[in-house]
């Protein structure tokens, strides 16, 4: 094999052996696992660097593909491949770089836990299939990936399983995105059957290169739409699934049942950026589909409002991070429907830097106050946890957005897109910018100022935890000035030769952005850092909010909605199963009860005295004699087991004497 | 390519590992992992007689094998269904402890 395939294909083997490594670490040498995940994922990011850098340096400067046979059948082999492109190249450096932070505050985080090591796998696992996710040129190696994703996503989320509700949100996680996944599998099956390939890539032959792309164009309609708006639907019904958005986002607050780090590394790196990717990936066949790109941004539209809305009336420091985790995926899908994937692909970039950074941060708030989670029995953290405050200020302004920090840029070229397209996604984008603002100020605010109102007392967390803080944070204060509408380094790197220095109307845009994030901000101030006492006995937003207030915190019971219908709907199900088996059993006893009659009248007849007393005699004797061979039926599987394993060796050993 | 042997012998190891865990261990559901360890090593020994066989142009060993995975899966499946109907009644996956045909 090539050895630059070998070395590319390293950045995701090492991961992966990592994992291999600590499953396989005896007790007596856990340590070693932080270590050894690190220093995988440290070598992996390396070597994203060079193949950044070898892009940039120009020595690679086509989009490259390796594929081979999986299954080699003779007509037809099964394919797989790996992808060298900008939308590769960035992911791996980002999740590489992010996922080697989080490894490290992990270090910190779960030390001293007894179940280091199967954590440690976990995540390198995560991380390794994430990898091989954005460098697969398969749609099927993609879905291997994928679904491995989702593995380990349980096991992660339900890592503290003695908890019964870490259990459920793992089932949860693992249910609801397998909604989605199943979209995505009937996806790649309808693609195999009309171009009978799956590689992305392959010289002109893959699915994404023009003469598939023509043929998929002129493929049937169903339903007054062509296939490929189908098969485009079924896939983003998937990404749905896997990027939490409306009406699957059920799972990602619960999944915050799992270590922070885990939910640093699902909501910024992996899982959820898996689904905005692959529409990324999938891109050149969406664009066939002008009515799907609009059903993609209206859909990424009213996720971001809807759980925008949700964050503000949350108590949980993580849930907060989860809705707003949730909204800013509905703008990265608003931004890939109206911008295209330059535009998803930088939100979605500045977005894991600095998400990865707040909920690292949540991560040391809530080790240094012992495990409190509410930001109403916070307050006045700022004096005990400065470095924490002063990383989380940037993630903060950075996700409200506010300029020149990371998230002003990303958010504010998706609002600019959003307004060419349409008012009324421009309406909505433009009022999350604003409750994003608002409540990101109230997190803020309760977290760290006023007065603190625990019980332990609090203290900063170990350096292992800060340094990869302060690292992002400077990530989250620079890296937007690499998309700046006046000289967009960050589009040119992922789409060369096309125009995406936009100015004129967008510094209107900006200035609009800007004073909404303003205005966000000062009316979070003037609920909740006037009088902060008072705003954390009692939320403001209760006050003014009453019933509505409510209907938010209980997350507009779009569970309780799950619950009620397709719940509901199970629970029919079964009691319909139930009553089938009652008539069943009916059935069964009637049948057996005549059964009975006749046998019984046959008995009194014949049986009693013709022929009992012989067959009595008989039987006492076959049981004394077969006492012995009773004595061997322990009833014990493995004991049956291992008399069947012997017999079959002593088999074998006859077999070999003969010959 | 390495020899048949080399192949025949990662399979041995692969079964060995499965018998040694369907033998002593005592929680069912371990016990079928195990199975399906000593299955993946005949599914090994089958591909490799193949590769190494007569005829390695003609697809029917891998064919067979991959035949022979979709039976194992559902097998699996089945076999969960059981240990799920055996924890349900008795409440327990311990091999040992389920023990109604005792002579």
């Amino acid at each position: 094999m090539n050895p630059h395939v070998t070395a590319y294909a390293a950045i995701v083997l090492l991961p992966l052996l990592a994992a291999a490594v600590c499953l396989c670490l005896p007790a007596s040498r856990r340590a070693w696992a932080a270590t050894i995940a690190v220093t995988a994922m440290a070598v992996s990011f390396a070597g994203s660097m060079a193949v950044l850098i070898r892009w940039l340096s120009g020595m690679t400067v086509h989009a490259r593909q390796w594929n081979f046979d999986w299954i080699a059948l003779p007509a037809d082999p099964i394919r797989l491949g790996l992808l060298l492109d900008p939308y590769t190249i960035l992911m791996l450096t980002m999740v590489t770089g992010v996922g080697l932070l989080i490894f490290v505050f992990a270090g910190g985080y779960m030390h001293g836990d007894p179940r280091r090591g199967g954590f440690f796998c976990s995540m390198s696992f995560f991380a390794a299939a994430m990898l091989g996710m954005v460098m697969s040129n398969s749609m099927l190696l993609l879905l291997i990936c994928w679904e491995l994703m989702g593995l380990a996503s349980y096991l992660l989320i339900g890592f503290w399983f003695q908890k019964p509700e870490a259990a459920a949100a793992a089932r949860k996680a693992f249910i609801t995105t397998r909604i989605g996944d199943l979209g995505l599998l009937a996806a790649t099956v309808w693609l195999s059957n009309q171009c009978g390939t799956l590689l992305f890539y392959d010289n002109g032959n893959g699915l994404l290169e023009a003469k598939n792309l023509d043929l998929l164009m002129q493929a049937g309609m169903w339903a007054g739409m062509g296939f490929v708006f189908w098969i485009a639907l079924l896939a983003f019904w998937g990404a749905v699934g896997k990027s939490g958005q409306f009406p699957l986002h059920v799972w990602l607050p619960d999944a915050m049942e799992g270590p922070t780090p885990v939910s640093a590394l699902i909501h910024a790196a992996t899982m959820v950026a898996a689904g905005v990717f692959l529409m990324v990936r999938l891109y050149p066949l969406l664009v066939l589909e002008p009515v799907l790109l609009g059903i993609i941004a209206s859909v990424g539209a009213f996720t971001a409002l809807f759980a925008a809305c949700i964050a503000l009336a949350q108590r949980d420091i993580k849930r907060i991070l989860a809705y707003s985790t949730v909204s800013q995926l509905g703008l990265m899908m608003l931004g890939l429907g109206v911008g295209g994937p330059a535009v998803a692909m930088f939100h979605l970039f500045t977005h894991a830097i600095f998400k990865a950074l707040l909920f690292l941060a949540a991560g040391s708030v809530i080790h240094g106050t012992h495990h409190e989670q509410d930001i109403f029995k916070m307050g006045g953290l700022k004096k005990a946890m400065p470095v924490t405050c002063l990383a989380w200020g940037a993630g903060y302004l950075a996700l409200a957005g506010i300029p020149p920090l990371a998230g002003f840029w990303s958010k504010d070229e998706i609002v600019y897109y959003a307004f060419k397209a349409s008012p009324y996604l421009f309406a909505m984008a433009w009022a999350t910018s604003l409750l994003t603002a608002f409540y990101t100020t109230r997190q803020f605010l309760l977290v760290f100022f006023g007065k603190y109102r625990g019980h332990h007392a609090p203290h900063e967390s170990p350096r292992v935890m800060t340094v990869p803080l302060l690292i992002l944070a400077a990530g989250a204060i620079l890296a937007g000035l690499l998309g700046t509408p006046w000289k967009n380094l960050f589009a040119h790197f992922l789409e060369p030769g096309e125009i995406h220095d936009a100015t004129g109307l967008n510094v209107v845009i900006m200035l609009v952005s800007f004073l909404t994030a303003i205005t966000g901000i000062v009316l979070g101030w003037f609920l909740y850092g006037r009088h902060p006492e008072a705003a954390a006995a009692q939320d403001p937003l209760q006050r003014i909010g009453g019933r509505l207030y409510r209907t938010l915190a209980d997350r507009l019971y779009v569970d309780e909605f799950y619950a009620a219908t397709f719940g509901r709907l199970i629970l029919a199900l079964s009691q319909l199963a139930a009553t089938v088996e009652l008539v069943l059993e009916f059935l069964n006893r009637l049948l057996a009860g005549i059964a009975f009659g006749i046998s019984w009248a046959a008995q009194k007849v014949g049986d009693q005295w013709m022929i009992n007393g012989g067959f009595d005699f008989l039987c006492d004797r076959v049981r004394q004699k077969g006492a012995f061979f009773a004595a061997l039926q322990t009833g014990k599987i493995s004991i049956s087991l291992r008399l069947m394993a012997g017999g079959v060796a002593l088999l074998g050993l006859l077999l070999w004497m003969l010959h | 390519m390495p020899p048949l042997s080399f192949y025949l012998f990662f399979a041995a190891v692969l079964f060995c590992t499965g018998l040694a865990g369907a033998l002593s261990r005592r929680n069912a559901i371990v016990v079928l992992f195990s199975l399906e360890l000593m299955f993946a090593a005949c599914h090994l020994n089958l591909i490799a007689f193949w590769r190494y066989g007569p005829q390695p142009e003609l697809y029917h060993g891998q064919v067979f094998t991959l035949f022979s995975i979709a039976v194992s899966g559902a097998e699996a499946a089945v076999g969960l269904a059981l240990i799920l109907r055996i924890f349900r009644h008795y409440r327990t996956v311990q091999v040992t402890e389920i023990r109604e045909l005792k002579g």
